[in-house]
């Protein structure tokens, strides 16, 4: 559905963005993670059409996008990052503008204006100013504007900054159902757990290049190991056991000290067989714990740094 | 066109919805206008314009009285008798501009001094240092009546007569020892002559022939030059606080779209499948239609209750309201174009628009300034936008006098709007 090939942007002396390239295929959610200053914004502005690229293409349906009054434009729903709403507007004069800037008017504006406040569950606030309502609902209304031309993209930038849970879940049971309706997503945020519950595929930028481009199960291969069991034990293992431990099927390291271990290991299953095996060996466990790796530990192996260093 | 009408009626409910912003863009101009205008003469009633002096009078003479008098029935001035030290004190604070003091034996000096030149008696005059151009204006009218009062006394007075009778006499005197004095002897005889006849009965009226002397040689004929009713200081306030805030207004269109830069507003709408010069169009037309609704305001406000008129060409009044609308406009595209942040933009650009509508005339009338500063100001648009509503309310002018400034608002407004378009032009390619 939309090819971005060989993206290059800079400001000045900066390049911010270095031959960016990826695909986005019709009805996918695509995950953009990076760490801040990495280029993703200035991706999804090239994306839109806001910005123009030094140099690459953006195709969508093989049309380029270009400035101005493109018409390709019309294909894309853009969800900026800021809440791009006028806040001495109510909802619906909001909307009401915003739908109209794609042409719609009269009865259709009024429909559409319609199914979305229901879709992002804000009918019964529509006549209310900007200004009166909460952060959650302004971040939703933020979304209600972008699909008010039914767009076959919808690209969100970090959604779901400075929001409270509740209203997070409110968007992505909206999200969720756009998916489900077959729309194209491109999804930017900070929050792994978010893109991990959306996106089918991900692109990973920091510097502003392509490190990873690859489906989440893909990217979790590239893991040392996709789980971690922790054993705090009555005492200390001897060296002789430590060595058959790592040894062991599903174990891919161990790390000791003192009465602590931390196993890594291959899948999260893996954890029980090893608690028995150590209870057999004599090493009585006071404490245990696993943890599943996250997309924050791919990121942390493809580039040795968090994502909000 | 949808989009352009969406994004002016936009524009059009958040400056209405603003209530507070709304009532100080309605009422400032009209508050100041109306303020500046009462200190311009206001609506032109005489009293308006009236001198505040005060006269200390410690001379009982007959010719002192007749100056008081005669002061007082100057309609230029407004006179009060006071003591010395309250009339001092009231010049002093500022509330009266002038104090004239007529010293004790004023009407007999000021006589002997009219004829001997010697010992003339002194008049102290204490003014206002702020208001020193009254000072000028004080001392023409108190000659006029001194001079008037003096002659008339000396010629046909009785006191008059007593001094002429002695002067002759004294003059007789020293003329053994002086002839040169003969011929002043010999004038003051026929002065002597003068007042008799001047005392002796009319044979047709039977009354005598009454006072004479020194008079204004010339009487003036006053007209304001104006095609209009008659000047009307509110008509310049009102063009120049109009053009103020409408001018205001249009930074703050320029600010606000520096705002939505900065909000992400900017990037959702040009997400649309519209062009920037859309968007920007949209703003500048909103932009001008709200500056027309104000000017319309202030002088609707202006009509009704300062007497201010369209004493000119009304075709000529709305070409130059259209054109200070745009040029608003285009100012305010300009601001959004070229300024950093909303914050310093708008810092910097209320200086400018300070700077531009003071010298374009609309605290002060332009035709106070310097001849030079006069001529340098045509290069300032404001003082075009002031210039022609000027001159078609008080001045009355035919529609032939709106053409400069509507071509001069029209030459500044495609600079203002090309300039500002190129730059966003150029930002959005790079």
């Amino acid at each position: 559905m939309l090819r971005a090939s060989h993206l290059n942007k800079s400001y000045g002396k900066q390049q911010a963005v270095r031959d960016v390239s990826f695909a986005l295929l019709h009805g996918q959610t695509l995950g953009l993670i990076g760490p801040n200053g990495a280029g993703k914004s200035t991706t999804v502005s090239m994306l839109c059409g806001l910005l123009r690229p030094d140099s690459g293409e953006v195709l969508l349906e093989g049309v380029a996008i270009g400035q101005g009054s493109s018409e390709v434009k019309r294909q894309i729903g853009l969800v900026p990052q800021d809440l791009a709403l006028y806040e001495d507007l109510s909802a619906r004069e909001n909307l009401k503008l915003f739908g109209a800037l794609y042409g719609l008017q009269g009865k259709a504006l009024r429909n559409r204006c319609d199914e979305v406040l229901e879709l992002t569950q804000l009918s019964e606030r529509s006549k209310d100013l900007i200004k009166t309502f909460s952060g959650g609902m302004k971040r939703r209304l933020n979304i209600a504007a972008a699909l008010l031309h039914d767009p076959q993209l919808l690209i969100l930038d970090e959604p779901t900054v400075g929001i409270d849970p509740q209203s997070r879940n409110a968007i992505f049971d909206s999200l969720e159902l756009l998916k489900r309706q077959g729309r194209s997503l491109i999804y930017t945020s900070h929050y792994m757990e978010e893109v991990e519950r959306l996106a089918d595929h991900i692109v990973v930028i920091d510097h502003g290049k392509v490190i990873a481009d690859e489906s989440p199960a893909d990217l979790y291969l590239r893991l040392p190991a996709a789980a971690a069991l922790t054993v705090d034990l009555e005492a200390p293992i001897s060296a002789e056991t430590l060595a058959l431990l790592e040894a062991r099927p599903g174990v891919s390291g161990v790390t000791s000290t003192g009465q602590h271990l931390e196993i890594a290991l291959a899948k999260t299953t893996d954890a029980l067989p090893v608690l028995d095996w150590l209870a057999t060996q004599g090493c009585r466990a006071l404490h245990f714990g696993t943890a599943k790796a996250s997309l924050e530990d791919v990121f942390l192996t493809l580039t040795g740094r968090t994502l909000r260093d | 066109m949808t989009a352009l009408i969406a994004l002016i009626r936009k524009d059009l409910i958040l400056f209405l919805a603003d209530r507070r912003a709304l009532l100080l863009s309605l009422t400032m101009p009209v508050m100041l206008g109306a303020f500046f205008g009462y200190l311009f003469g206001g609506s032109g009633s005489p009293d308006n314009v009236k001198i505040e002096i005060a006269v200390v009078s410690q001379d009982q003479g007959e010719i002192s009285k007749k100056i008081v008098a005669g002061l007082k029935a100057d309609g230029s001035l407004h006179v009060q008798e006071l003591a010395l030290a309250v009339a001092k004190e009231q010049v002093l604070k500022g509330k009266l501009n002038a104090a004239i003091v007529i010293p004790e034996g004023f009407s007999d000096a000021a006589g002997a001094a009219l004829f001997g030149g010697r010992d003339k008696p002194e008049i102290p005059i204490f003014y206002d240092p702020s208001q020193s151009a009254v000072l000028g204006m004080v001392k023409g009218m108190l000659t006029q009546q001194v001079m008037q009062h003096v002659s008339a006394e000396m010629f046909s007075g009785k006191s008059g007569q007593v001094f002429i009778d002695q002067s002759i006499e004294r003059i007789e005197a020293s003329v053994a020892t002086d002839p040169a004095r003969t011929e002043l002897r010999d004038f003051l005889k026929s002065v002597r002559k003068f007042q008799t006849h001047n005392q002796s009965p009319d044979p047709a009226t039977g009354q005598a022939a009454g006072s004479a002397g020194l008079s204004m040689p010339f009487v003036t004929r006053d007209q304001a030059m104006s095609s209009g009713p008659r000047y009307n200081g509110y008509a310049h306030s009102f063009a120049g606080m109009s053009v103020q805030f409408i001018l205001f207004m249009g930074l703050d269109a320029g600010v606000g779209i520096l705002l939505a830069r900065r909000l992400g507003l900017w990037k959702r709408l040009l997400a649309a499948p519209i062009s920037s010069a859309t968007i920007l169009g949209a703003r500048a037309l909103s932009c001008a239609l709200i500056a027309l609704g104000l000017l319309a305001f202030v002088y609707l406000v202006g009509a009704l209750f300062f007497k201010v008129s369209i004493a000119g060409s009304a075709l000529g009044f709305v070409g130059v309201a259209v054109c200070f609308a745009l040029f608003t406009a285009m100012f305010g595209l300009f601001v959004a174009a070229f300024g950093g942040t909303p914050e310093a933009t708008r810092g910097l650009a209320t200086f400018a628009t300070l700077v531009m509508v003071m010298l374009g005339g609309s605290w002060v009338p332009a035709f106070l300034f310097p001849q030079w500063l006069q001529t340098a100001t045509l290069l300032v648009p404001t003082r075009w936008a002031v210039d022609g509503l000027e001159a078609m309310t008080w001045r009355g002018l035919p529609l032939d006098a709106a053409l400069a400034p509507i071509a001069a608002l029209l030459g500044f407004s495609l600079l203002f709007g090309a300039l500002a378009l190129w730059k966003f032009g150029r930002d959005e390619r790079a």
